[in-house]
């Protein structure tokens, strides 16, 4: 499918989805918190789309507000789509663990916690993937202040 | 006697480490393998003994300075893993490369290819238990090196490519050594079947072990070599050519089987693929510029950037968050071993400890690529 018939595709699901294409010639989508899970399983199960290759997940730091990025690929069709997902409490964010849907989220998301802090809810085993687990902070939040390991310019 | 030894032996649980200092983890990478006997029942890993924080240290550089820690990452895919970050910036500038640049690119880019997947053969064997192998995978290896060494001024860890093109032109002796390199390869690959392929005791320790089917390989995110010895067809530069892809022919390689063995065969036709790939560019490289002048100080447009490449391991990503600055915002390095490594607990059991070895040695993990 195209962007277009993707867009459209997702629309007759939600009506109030948002849509931005920056950058990248893929289709980026912002996700509500609550949707996230079915909106993914959805996407995995619906023959048309067939997203069943997730290929990044990046853990972001907008300033407010923290949130996870998923890039997708369906491997019959070839089409992408990026979910993004925000959360605006940074002091106990929960995000949907997608593990269920794609087992490649698994180590994805201990990344992200052990770096961002966000916790997936649903992941069998979420801990430390990087980093010792008496590790205070989260080091790749823009507020991480490390006096001793890090050189600011 | 009446009765063996092991008969009223008991067996129990029990954990075992395997590294941080393991000969067949190829780096710093711990394993807790959970024991019944000898058979695996479970595995754990322990990642970040050489973790270096690449992606903080990228918010505080500038895009040209960023290329030269990619090759930190997989350093035996040093090449791939910097022409990803040079083609996202340029794509997000809208620079268009002289196709002189592209061919060289790609001529290096699958020279890499061949050298990574040679040191892995020879690896792969001597943790197998076959010493020779390595000395006949470095003889090889050390000729890409040497061409590598006039051209880039390096032998690892080249930091060739750069936004708008590459470092310096080709060096005089470049195409004639590499005609030499592509006529001794075509008469020494042979011995590599003839060494371990066809051995019978080295395919018993990979056939049937470490099986994955299509359908796990694609869910839990594999790609590159691992992912096409069980069917997967998820060559980058085949689905979204780069460089010079789109104007040379070559197969890609795929093996429906999923076991280590398929994972072995991608492996060595590729290095026959890349060859080719080579033969086929060696004299059609087009005169021109091998770099278009940029500016001094490099400012993305604010917006995502994503570009992948096939690395000699598979699929590398690059996702860069810029916001109109000198410095992105966010870089992601997708890295294809920290994917691949994912499914090693499938992979793993119900397999011995010595089967660990080898699925470890099939998949081709380097561990700087998973620590970032």
């Amino acid at each position: 499918m195209t962007n277009e018939e993707l867009k459209n595709k997702l629309l007759g699901w939600h009506q109030d989805l948002q849509f931005s294409e920056e950058g990248a010639p893929y289709l980026n989508v912002e996700v509500p918190l609550s949707l996230l899970k079915p909106l993914a399983a959805k996407l995995k199960s619906d023959p048309d789309c067939a997203f069943d290759y997730l290929f990044c997940v990046t853990g972001m730091d907008f300033g407010s507000e923290l949130g996870v990025v998923y890039h997708l690929e369906s491997t019959t069709f070839r089409h992408n789509l990026v979910m993004k997902v925000r959360t605006a409490d940074r002091e106990n964010p929960e995000i949907d663990s997608l593990n269920e849907i794609w087992p490649a989220a698994y180590l994805n998301e201990m990344e992200v916690f052990d770096f961002f802090g966000i916790k997936f809810k649903g992941h069998p085993h979420l801990k430390r993937l990087f980093l010792t687990e008496d590790w205070v902070g989260y080091p790749l939040r823009k507020d991480y202040v490390d006096n001793v390991n890090m050189i600011i310019r | 006697m009446g009765e063996f030894l092991t008969d009223n032996i008991k067996t129990q649980e029990y954990f075992l480490n395997m590294g941080p200092q393991h000969p067949a983890t190829h780096g710093v990478l711990r394993l807790l393998l959970q024991l019944d006997g000898e058979v695996v029942e479970n595995l754990d890993l322990d990642l970040g003994y050489v973790h270096r924080s690449i992606e903080k240290m990228c918010e505080r550089l500038s895009y040209p300075q960023i290329i030269h820690l990619t090759d930190r990452l997989d350093y035996l895919s040093s090449h791939m893993n910097n022409e990803a970050v040079a083609l996202a910036v340029e794509k997000g500038l809208g620079i268009e490369v002289p196709d002189r640049v592209k061919v060289i690119r790609t001529m290096m880019a699958e020279l890499t290819r061949i050298s990574s997947h040679a040191l892995w053969w020879g690896v792969m064997g001597m943790d197998i238990g076959a010493l020779t192998a390595f000395m006949y995978g470095f003889r090889e290896r050390e000729l890409i090196n040497d061409i590598f060494e006039e051209t880039c001024g390096a032998r690892l860890t080249m930091n060739y490519n750069m936004v708008g093109g590459v470092r310096y032109d080709l060096h005089k002796n470049f195409q004639q050594k590499v005609k030499d390199f592509i006529k001794h390869a075509r008469k020494k690959l042979p011995e590599y079947d003839t060494l371990l392929s066809n051995n019978i005791i080295f395919r018993k320790r990979l056939q049937g072990v470490g099986a994955i089917d299509k359908e796990n390989a694609i869910l839990n995110g594999l790609s590159g070599p691992t992912a096409r010895g069980s069917g997967v067809s998820c060559d980058i530069r085949k689905i979204h050519p780069y460089s010079a892809y789109d104007r040379v022919q070559f197969n890609e390689i795929t093996f429906p089987e999923g076991d280590s063995y398929a994972r072995y065969r991608v492996r060595i036709r590729e290095m026959w693929e890349s060859l080719s790939i080579l033969e086929q560019l060696v004299d059609n490289i087009p005169e021109g510029d091998h770099k278009v002048k940029t500016k001094a100080i490099l400012k993305l447009p604010a917006g995502d950037y994503y570009q992948k490449v096939e690395s000699a391991r598979g699929e590398f990503g690059v996702y860069i968050v810029s916001t109109g600055e000198k410095f992105p915002s966010r870089v992601k390095f997708r890295s294809p071993n920290f994917a691949n490594l994912s499914a090693l607990s499938k992979m793993a059991k119900g397999f011995k400890i010595a089967d660990v070895v080898a699925i470890l040695s099939t998949i081709d993990i380097v561990v700087p690529d998973i620590d970032r």
